[in-house]
């Protein structure tokens, strides 16, 4: 650090250079001046070399850089907004400003809009200016265009592109410097400063003066402009920022011109639903396949069934009577042994039996059932145990799927697709009292209806949200239901599938049209920014994913463990049963399904999928599947989704859509059966 | 210059807003800068009468029943 070279400030705040460096001239002082984060150290450090001298601003913290530039003394100053008192970065900043003749000015091209603003300010003052358009490379990466010539024109002033961070266009630095000039003034201003001009203030501190800078009018005792005169400079020079930049901000690279076509196609149905096809299909391969076949299958079979409960229940089983049927399968999920085992008093009390089970059931293809006579070890660690079943079922079956779901809704988001979405889908959505926006809790509700339930509270009115619950209870299927609805009709034909769509769109169109009359009040209409379209960021898509996954888990999961808690009161009391009994006649009779159905509704009450799983073993008729698979579509929600819907509803609305589901469920499927079967 | 409602901007036309709806949704038009005396350009009017316009380089998307109640006028 060189200690000759330090700067001072007189009484009179002027800013002085103590030069025993003395062959520098004051005239050449060139001063670098931008927004904070406009890259201006980068170009500095390039400009000097390594000869940089960093000193505090007297009385401030600020630290200032000065260097040599081709024989030229050059100052780095603080990232300012506009130059003016508000702090002492500002102060600083306006200090050597006002100091010095060249004004080299970095502007971040990608917030034109943002720096600009600075840069008439600049102009405004009657210094030389030159602009150097940093990150030109990054504008050309997005879709943005910039007419630099232009812009060149508009201001009056040279504009150079630069890249500070691949060092392109940094060797043009010095033909910024010889070449700045002053630029095109606003005419009015100009004319406003003259009369203070007249009074021998040079234009630079005349402006801050009319712009009601107070320490530059003690300075020259002049009269200080009004905040009223600062604001309406500034609105003025706002309003050019405006007009020049919608002059000179094009979009029309290449690819933000492909972007910009998707994007207009995507909102005019007769093109927007091809798009929406594909991405659909897209979409599907993603989770339907990938995360809720692949993923799903590994983390809840293998993690959460396989490691989690069996060594949770291992561990129980050592201290309770239990009974352990270990079955052992092959390849292909034939049964090849199995075997039970048989703990009176805990597996503690027989150490040689048990470490047979041990051994025997960590053979490879084994699968171990624990049957605990406590209804209370029942309760918390059975097959629908409060603690097994609800960790698995949470964590690795829920939370790979709702990660899965947030992911495409934050790139469908990002990309600009989802409110393009909901603008071409808003006339069908205002049929049934709703606006497009509601596509974003019904597109949730196929991967979990809890999930959706707690989206509805981004909806307008809470007529639109009692709307959108109901068709979540009733019609939309979830991931987990949609799994087995597959399963069951892929062996069936074509004709299932047609009535099961039918029935299920006929419902949904006769459900919401009744509610869009029934419920009082309006519905908000649309009213959404959309977005340029292009590729969203990683970095941001995975945030959003992983704050919203968060937050669900951390707002439901208490519910899932009470739903379970309930169902499991259930079972112990006999409840579950006599239910079963009950639904039995319905079943058979009007139903016309095998009396075993009644088991996989009452299951579908804890979990959707239990419901339909249930249906596998029964060797249904394709007619028959048609009518279940209906049946437990408009069913009952499962327990925890139903739990979070009265907390998000209230006791009231939740019931009754609740009951609503139990009787459409089985008036619907019954009426299917009687014609069909 | 005839006096008309947003929902019956062409495609492609300019128009000049005279009038904002009250209440809530007056604040929410003004903030994405929608305000009476601007213009704005109908983009697209989607079947059903969804329009989407454009503002500066925002394109926004108005409501059919929401672009009723917008008077505009018509260039």
């Amino acid at each position: 650090m060189k200690s000759d070279n330090i700067i001072n400030v007189e009484n009179n705040g002027k800013l002085n250079i103590d030069s025993s460096v003395s062959e520098i001239n004051i005239n050449e002082k060139v001063v670098l001046v931008g927004n904070p984060n406009v890259g201006k150290s980068c170009i500095f450090n390039f400009m000097s070399g390594m000869y940089v001298d960093v000193s505090n601003f007297p009385g401030t913290t600020v630290s200032i850089t000065k260097s040599h530039f081709n024989s030229k003394e050059i100052y780095d100053t603080p990232g300012i907004y506009g130059v003016s008192s508000f702090n002492d970065e500002e102060r600083v900043a306006k200090e050597i400003i006002l100091d010095s003749e060249i004004i080299i000015n970095v502007v971040n091209a990608l917030h034109l809009e943002r720096d600009l603003f600075l840069t008439l300010q600049l102009i405004d003052m009657g210094k030389k200016v030159s602009v150097l358009l940093n990150f030109a490379d990054e504008i050309k990466k997005r879709k943005i265009k910039i007419d630099t010539k232009k812009l060149s024109e508009l201001l009056g002033v040279e504009i150079i592109e630069t890249s500070a961070i691949n060092q392109t266009g940094l060797d043009k630095i010095s033909y910024a410097i010889q070449n700045a000039r002053v630029g095109n003034q606003q005419l009015d201003l100009h004319f406003m400063l003259q009369s203070i001009i007249d009074q021998s203030i040079p234009q630079s501190e005349a402006l801050l003066i009319l712009e009601g800078d107070e320490e530059t009018a003690n300075k020259y005792n002049a009269a200080c402009g009004t905040p009223a005169q600062r604001e309406n400079i500034y609105i003025g020079r706002r309003n050019r920022v405006n007009e020049i930049v919608d002059q000179v901000e094009y979009q029309d690279t290449k690819s933000g011109e492909f972007f910009n076509r998707i994007g207009r196609l995507s909102l005019n149905p007769k093109t927007g639903l091809p798009i929406l096809g594909v991405i659909l299909v897209l979409v599907y391969f993603f989770i339907g396949d990938f995360v809720s076949q692949q993923i799903v299958n590994f983390t809840e079979n293998t993690i959460g069934k396989g490691l989690f409960e069996y060594n949770v229940k291992s561990f129980v089983s050592n201290y309770t009577p239990t009974t352990i049927d270990v079955s052992i399968y092959d390849g292909n999920e034939n049964l090849m042994n199995i075997k039970s085992f048989n703990f009176p008093d805990g597996k503690n009390s027989n150490k040689q039996l048990s470490d047979e089970f041990v051994r025997f059931s960590n053979q490879p293809g084994a699968s171990s059932e624990f049957h605990f006579s406590n209804p209370f070890v029942r309760l918390f660690f059975g097959e629908f145990g409060v603690i097994t079943m609800t960790i698995t079922y949470l964590l690795f079956l829920l939370f790979p799927l709702v990660i899965g779901f947030y992911f495409v809704m934050a790139l469908l988001e990002d990309s600009g697709y989802l409110p393009r979405l909901a603008t071409m889908l808003d006339r069908t959505f205002n049929k049934i009292g709703l606006n497009g926006r509601a596509v974003i809790p019904i597109m949730l509700g196929f991967g979990c209806i809890t999930m959706a339930n707690i989206t509805t509270r981004l909806l307008g009115s809470e007529r639109e949200k009692s709307i959108v619950t109901a068709i979540l209870q009733f019609v939309i299927p979830c991931s987990a239901q949609l799994a087995v609805i597959t399963v069951l009709l892929s062996g069936a034909g074509i004709k299932p599938l047609l009535i099961f769509v039918f029935v299920i769109a006929t419902v949904l169109i006769t459900l919401s049209t009744i509610l869009n009359k029934l419920l009082p009040g309006e519905s908000t209409p649309l009213l959404i920014d959309l977005p340029m379209m292009g590729f969203p960021k990683l970095k941001n898509v995975l945030k959003k994913t992983y704050y919203r996954s968060w937050g669900f888990m951390k707002e439901a999961s208490f519910w899932f463990f009470v739903g379970a808690f309930a169902v499991g009161i259930f079972e112990i009391t006999g409840i579950l049963t006599i239910w079963q009994d009950i639904l039995a006649p319905l079943t058979t009779s009007w139903l016309k399904l095998p009396k075993e159905a009644a088991n996989a509704f009452v299951m579908g009450m804890v979990r959707r999928d239990f419901s339909a799983a249930g249906l596998f073993d029964l060797n249904l008729t394709s007619m028959q599947i048609t009518v279940a698979i209906i049946t437990i579509t408009l069913f009952v929600p499962c327990i925890a989704s139903f739990v979070v819907m009265l907390k998000e509803r209230g006791i009231k609305e939740g019931l009754t859509v609740w009951a609503g589901t139990w009787i459409t469920a089985f008036f619907i499927g019954g009426l299917v059966a009687q014609i069909v079967i | 210059m005839p006096n008309s409602t947003l929902d019956k901007a062409k495609k492609g036309k300019i128009v000049t807003i005279v009038n904002l709806p009250s209440g809530n949704i007056r604040s929410q038009l003004i903030r994405l800068g929608l305000t009476e005396g601007g213009t704005i350009k109908c983009l697209e009017r989607l079947p059903g009468g969804t329009i989407v316009v454009q503002k500066n380089r925002q394109e926004i998307a108005v409501g059919y029943d929401l672009a009723k109640k917008i008077k505009v006028i018509l260039q």
